[in-house]
């Protein structure tokens, strides 16, 4: 039953990023993301990664969306139509799509429980944190005790990331309330 | 065959997913797009991920009281968890320099900005 799910939430994601490709209305694009990054989370429920799922429901289908949306509503609606087709990204994305294909032919398959990824440090943090740290959320004990660096990490990433908006931001405020600066501000310009 | 077929579907979805990232990126003149794009490629990769740490038959990484011994690993979903939020945290910034080119070119296609470009490089 499991596998069902998964080849179906699949299929729509993968139904979900070629429309995504397609649209020129931004917005439309915009708000299938948003079901696109539902439709992940629902596969990571499937694929017993729930701490992922709420995360990326949270964080990718609700922060993301509101942060394009913003964009959205500051810049431009629409895409303009290309001038004129390049075959050269097609034929790169087509190539190194086949080189990858050709590299999963010797990948464990789905859900092996003999594929190497599941003998490595894998059985010390299911049998000893428990015992070790303490939660019996084993994502729990790995995130903030075994890989704790890597999350002090993270949170620099973001406050590096925070300021950097901040500052490319707080720079156009100040020019926007500056009245006679020779441009018009920008409004809710709409190309078709 | 069919077993292969099933084996690797979850990959090969995931290398679909992925080039659909990356054919946005490099062909889509728009820089919004472009962003979108970069969002469905790092998706992809958490779904690569999260997929080689599936483990048939198993359970979510959370301890049984009633004794399960067959769990999901759990290192996958703890660097997928950093990855989402410091994927959210890019997006961000690239937005907002979305934003900041917007307003000062009037426009986000790609072409356009290179042509102004040139254009302030010709009167210097």
């Amino acid at each position: 039953m499991e596998h069902i799910i998964d080849i179906v939430l699949m299929a729509f994601m993968a139904v979900a990023a070629i429309v995504m490709i397609r649209l020129r209305s931004l917005f439309a694009v915009v708000m299938l993301s948003g079901i696109f990054s539902l439709l992940s989370a629902s596969l990571f429920v499937v694929l017993d990664a729930v701490d992922v799922a709420f995360t990326e429901a949270a964080v990718g289908a609700g922060i993301s969306t509101v942060l394009m949306l913003s964009t959205l509503a500051l810049t431009f609606r629409d895409e303009r139509p290309p001038r004129r087709r390049d075959p050269v990204p097609l034929v790169v994305v087509l190539v190194t799509g086949a080189a990858l294909v050709y590299g999963t032919l010797d990948m464990p398959h789905f859900g092996d429980p003999d594929a190497p990824i599941h003998h490595h440090v894998a059985p010390r943090y299911i049998v000893d944190s428990p015992v070790e740290v303490g939660p019996p959320n084993m994502v729990t004990s790995v995130l903030a005790s075994y890989r704790g660096y890597d999350t002090l990490g993270e949170t620099t990433v973001i406050f590096t990331a925070g300021i950097g908006v901040m500052v490319l931001l707080a720079g156009s405020w100040r020019r926007r309330r500056r009245p006679a600066s020779g441009r018009t501000p920008g409004g809710t310009e709409t190309r078709s | 065959m069919l077993e292969t077929v099933l084996g690797l579907y979850n990959y090969w979805i995931v290398i679909l997913l992925m080039m659909a990232g990356f054919y946005t990126v490099i062909a889509r003149g728009n820089l919004a797009k472009k962003i979108i794009g970069l969002n469905i490629f790092q998706t992809s990769v958490f779904l690569l991920y999260i997929s080689m740490g599936y483990v048939e038959g198993g359970t979510a990484p959370i301890v049984d009281p009633d004794g399960a011994d067959l769990y999901t690993n759990p290192l996958p979903s703890v660097l997928i968890l950093t990855a989402i939020v410091v994927g959210v945290a890019t997006t961000a910034l690239g937005l907002a320099l979305v934003v900041r080119i917007r307003e000062s070119y009037g426009t986000l296609e790609e072409d356009e900005i290179l042509e102004i470009e040139d254009r302030r490089d010709g009167e210097a």
